[in-house]
């Protein structure tokens, strides 16, 4: 359902300012949602500087210094830094994307504004809850599918129909896009979302996949694909330059295609 | 509540209050209001014609709200709000056929809608009061 305001538990409350490092004048600010899941208290944004010649130049090379000159309780998700893993997925600036790719000196608001990524139940501070996210892509069956016997070695696929998984196979799961998706916002539970979606359809159009019929089938429904209304967000914020809603797109043809 | 923890208590991470506004997002919630003016818009549409259907008075009264500069100004966004979405709604048809998603093509399709829908409602009323005199 649509609720464009936050519920109370969710409302922002003024958040604490960190003291400046010393010996600096190079500093960048960073204002950064958080949430304390043990002190009973409202999600409030704090404040810090950072040292930038005592730091990367990524978003995220910020966060870490933050967590290790200034607050170690500070808590977001990273691993590989490299946008490979996409761990690091939160909205900076205003939009979604992985820290690890975002430099600070590409923010164009005074401060570097962090939240977790948007409309998703909290964890703590920038690590929001994605289990849902997962089980939608697990809904789609995201492997092979035969009917024919395997065959003696590999499943052969041409250079061609190879290419058509060009676009598509790159997606690294850090719901950059769904969660960008208005449409997410207001019927995540029923409607799949920009990231599954292009998900179906990389094994959608498969040469070698065999439950083509059974995965629309699957699909045809008035949430799960068709509160795609080509909003645009997801190919937008995707960190790997995907399209998400040419992917959907693509689906909604299939599904007309296959009545002649 | 301050002993309950998970689930439960987790707060919504905020949302539109912190998204940048995007063109794209900005011209699907536009299609979706002037969508709804057309409803309004056909609601007059209805008690004009009801209006030459049941007398002459009825029918004066009618043009005479409708022709008043208030009535004039609704008219005019009447017609901006239907060229616009009769727009959005040919932006739709190319994305249907699977064109326009790129970064280039999307921006340019959005701007296009527009200008041009500003450009045909200001074009239209010229020739409404050209041929009115």
């Amino acid at each position: 359902m649509v609720q464009l305001t936050l519920p109370k538990n969710s409302q922002l409350v003024p958040g604490t300012v960190w003291p400046k490092p010393e010996g600096t004048n190079r500093l960048t600010e960073y204002r950064i949602y958080r949430w304390n899941p043990d002190d009973g208290k409202n999600p409030h944004v704090d404040t810090y500087y950072v040292d930038r010649d005592d730091c990367g130049p990524m978003v995220l090379d910020g966060l870490i210094y933050i967590k290790n000159k200034i607050d170690p309780t500070l808590t977001f998700r990273r691993s590989c830094r490299e946008g490979i893993c996409g761990s690091c997925a939160m909205n900076i600036d205003g939009t979604n994307t992985l820290a690890c790719l975002k430099s600070m000196d590409d923010v164009t608001a005074k401060s570097v504004n962090i939240y977790p990524l948007p409309h998703m139940p909290v964890v703590k501070d920038l690590v929001p809850d994605l289990t849902q996210f997962y089980a939608q892509h697990a809904s789609v069956e995201p492997w092979l599918h035969t009917k024919t016997p395997a065959p003696e070695k590999e499943w052969p696929q041409g250079r061609q129909d190879r290419e058509k998984l060009d676009g598509l196979y790159e997606c690294i799961l850090c719901a950059c896009c769904s969660t960008s998706c208005p449409s997410y916002w207001w019927n995540g539970d029923r409607y799949l979302g920009p990231a599954a979606l292009l998900q179906a359809y990389r094994w959608l159009i498969d040469s070698r996949d065999e439950a083509t019929g059974e995965r629309l089938d699957d699909l045809e429904d008035p949430f799960r694909l068709y509160r795609c209304h080509t909003i645009m967000n997801c190919a937008k914020a995707c960190p790997k330059g995907l399209n998400p809603a040419k992917a959907i797109a693509e689906i909604k043809k299939m599904m007309v295609a296959r009545q002649f | 509540m301050s002993d309950m923890h998970g689930a439960a208590r987790r707060p919504l991470s905020p949302h539109l209050q912190i998204y940048r506004p995007m063109l794209t997002m900005m011209m699907s919630i536009v299609h979706r209001i002037t969508g709804v003016a057309l409803y309004f818009g056909t609601f007059l549409l209805v008690v004009w014609l009801v209006a030459a259907a049941s007398s002459p008075n009825a029918f004066a009264t009618v043009n005479a709200v409708y022709g008043s500069w208030i009535g004039l100004i609704v008219l005019f966004g009447f017609s901006w709000a239907m060229l616009h979405h009769m727009l959005g709604g040919l932006r739709h048809f190319i994305w249907d056929m699977g064109h326009g998603f790129g970064p280039e093509a999307r921006e340019l399709m959005a701007k296009l809608t527009i200008g041009g829908s500003v450009a045909l409602t200001v074009l239209l009323w010229v020739v409404i009061f050209a041929v009115k005199g």
